[in-house]
């Protein structure tokens, strides 16, 4: 379908000895907010990482924007307009928050040819990135890091972020704080597919959602009928709300 | 003034210094011998630079380094061979004219057998200590055969030009005039690294490499290519350490390389892995070491890196300034 812009198509993935997925079929539609929801263990991790060729499928296809990126390299699939912000959040703790979003933003050699207009959208949903702008990563709290790693996806215009579960850890101020970032970003038009344990932060957010169990996608459909449905959330989340 | 900057390790060469200035008898005998110290750590900086990047910041145990030493030392010795006219005058920027493309071509030629020896030696083994160490030293002996092979298993004299031998004196300390061509050289490439590593975005995408390889690759940067990069410039370096050395020394063997890998490994461990500016310390602090104690006490020379090392550790345990947490 033309109005998808991410599509998996039985995907497999092997991690050494280990068969982590199990044939995946997921779709993310564009200008979309992609909920991908499961237990610990459910492979949801591991389909974001093979989506970016961090680790790439056996078996099966992944489609960008109807090119087939199963078999690039990291590097190539990223410069498509891919951005990944991992559960670590990845940030590079002895540079200054500055020479992190500097390396993100791939068409300025230097501090100051980064877009201004775009880093002062960014200033504004995330202001700890410019209070401790040349302070290094490394210091920065939990929260500060994560809202680090997320301007830095989006220091320049991505078609799709991919987000490991932003909220992991944070304070419940924060969380909203992050709440507030994403419903900009979507109204900005950016595609995101985002992995959350937190069924709350999901259902605020989420446009459609996927839901993984065994390396394989179980549920698929839009957030609402999820969110109205405890019965489906009790046998799919194992939820009690 | 950098805030952030730690001043702890800078006061350790002079304080080395001053520390022998009453057990060398006079005042021109200690100027001597510490100016002479700090060019021989000018020196010994250029050589262990090149293993600064490729150890300090990929990881990469290169015992092979050496070889890249002696091949940068025999390639001037021929480049300078073919310059007689040039090395033989007395005017000083005559000579120069002479050292300068020796410098270029040595580091040209060590810099593309680095690329081959990055491709099929070293590639295979990323991420394998053991192994690197193994096939590296292989790597080495196979590259002292083909100097033997090209140049001849006989030591080749490479004799100072002209206008560099002999010294200057300055408060009755005599100072060689090659080791202030050493002081300039090693400047030169200090400054460049540093400004390199500190200012460039490429040596940022190196600095952020070393921390989280997998991360600079999701931002869209191949950094396996960036990091054969390093490797180049690194054995370049290397070759260009092999030039100072090889003039320093006057006299080339193949093994010349292999016989001071161990003293720059001790150099950028004192300096802390991946530093430029630690190794530029620890140089200097081997450099003034080697030459207090060759004066004071000769039969502890070969110990005196090591127990400088040993000393630098129990302080630092990662070395003056670590750049990685290795």
């Amino acid at each position: 379908m033309s109005d998808n812009l991410l599509t998996l198509e039985g995907v497999h993935t092997h991690i050494g000895a280990y068969h982590i997925l199990h044939g995946v079929d997921l779709v993310v539609p564009k200008g979309q907010l992609t909920m991908l929801l499961g237990r610990n263990g459910a492979g949801k991790t591991t389909t974001l990482r093979t989506v970016m060729g961090l680790w790439h499928a056996s078996q099966g296809r992944v489609r960008f924007g109807g090119k087939d990126i199963t078999a690039l390299a990291t590097p190539q699939i990223a410069g498509l307009g891919i951005a990944y912000v991992p559960e670590t959040m990845g940030i590079f703790a002895d540079l200054t928050v500055k020479e992190n979003m500097l390396l993100a933003a791939r068409g300025a050699k230097n501090a100051d040819a980064m877009d201004d207009t775009r880093l002062k959208w960014i200033f504004r949903l995330f202001p700890a990135v410019e209070k401790f702008w040349n302070h290094p990563a490394g210091k920065l709290s939990g929260g500060q890091k994560q809202m680090l790693a997320v301007s830095r996806a989006i220091v320049e215009p991505r078609e799709l972020l991919i987000i490991d579960e932003p909220s992991k850890g944070l304070a419940p101020a924060i969380i909203n704080n992050m709440i507030d970032a994403f419903g900009e970003l979507k109204r900005s038009g950016v595609t995101i597919l985002l992995v959350e344990q937190n069924i709350h932060f999901a259902q605020r957010l989420g446009d459609t959602v996927a839901v993984m169990d065994n390396g394989r996608v179980v549920h698929g459909g839009p957030m609402a009928d999820f969110s109205a449905d405890a019965q489906l959330q009790q046998s799919m989340l194992g939820l009690a709300l | 003034m950098n805030k952030d900057l730690d001043w702890k390790p800078l006061l350790l060469v002079p304080v080395l210094a001053l520390a022998a200035l009453p057990l060398t008898g006079s005042f021109s005998t200690w100027l001597t011998l510490t100016v002479a110290g700090l060019a021989m750590g000018m020196i010994i900086f250029i050589i262990a630079s090149g293993l600064t990047l490729i150890f300090g910041l990929m990881d990469v145990l290169n015992f092979g380094h050496g070889v890249f030493i002696a091949l940068g030392a025999f390639v001037a010795s021929t480049v300078l061979g073919l310059m007689g006219d040039w090395t033989g005058s007395q005017v000083l920027w005559r000579n120069l004219v002479a050292v300068f493309p020796a410098m270029l071509v040595a580091m040209l030629v060590a810099g593309a057998v680095g690329l081959a020896f990055e491709r099929f030696i070293v590639r295979p083994v990323y991420g394998q200590h053991l192994k690197q160490i193994l096939i590296t030293m292989g790597g080495m002996i196979i590259g002292e055969e083909l100097i033997k092979v090209i140049w001849g298993p006989a030591q080749i004299p490479l004799p100072l030009p002209e206008a560099l031998r002999g010294s200057v004196f300055v408060a009755d300390a005599a100072i060689s005039k090659y080791r202030l061509l050493a002081v300039a050289v090693g400047l030169v490439v200090f400054g460049l690294l540093a400004w390199t590593l500190g200012r460039t975005k490429i040596g940022l995408l190196i600095r952020a490499g070393v921390q989280d390889r997998e991360m600079v690759e999701s931002l869209g940067y191949r950094i396996g290519r960036l990091f054969v990069g390093v490797f180049v410039v690194g054995s370049a370096l290397a070759g260009l350490g092999g030039v100072m050395w090889g003039l320093f020394q006057q006299n080339l063997i193949p093994q010349m390389g292999a016989q001071v890998n161990v003293l720059i490994f001790i150099v950028i461990i004192i300096g802390g892995l991946g530093s430029t500016g630690g190794a530029l310390i620890g140089a200097l602090l081997v450099g003034l070491m080697n030459n207090y104690t060759g004066f004071l006490v000769p039969t502890l020379t070969q110990f005196a890196s090591i127990f400088l090392m040993v000393a630098v550790l129990l302080w630092r345990p990662q070395g003056v300034y670590a750049v990685t947490n290795r």
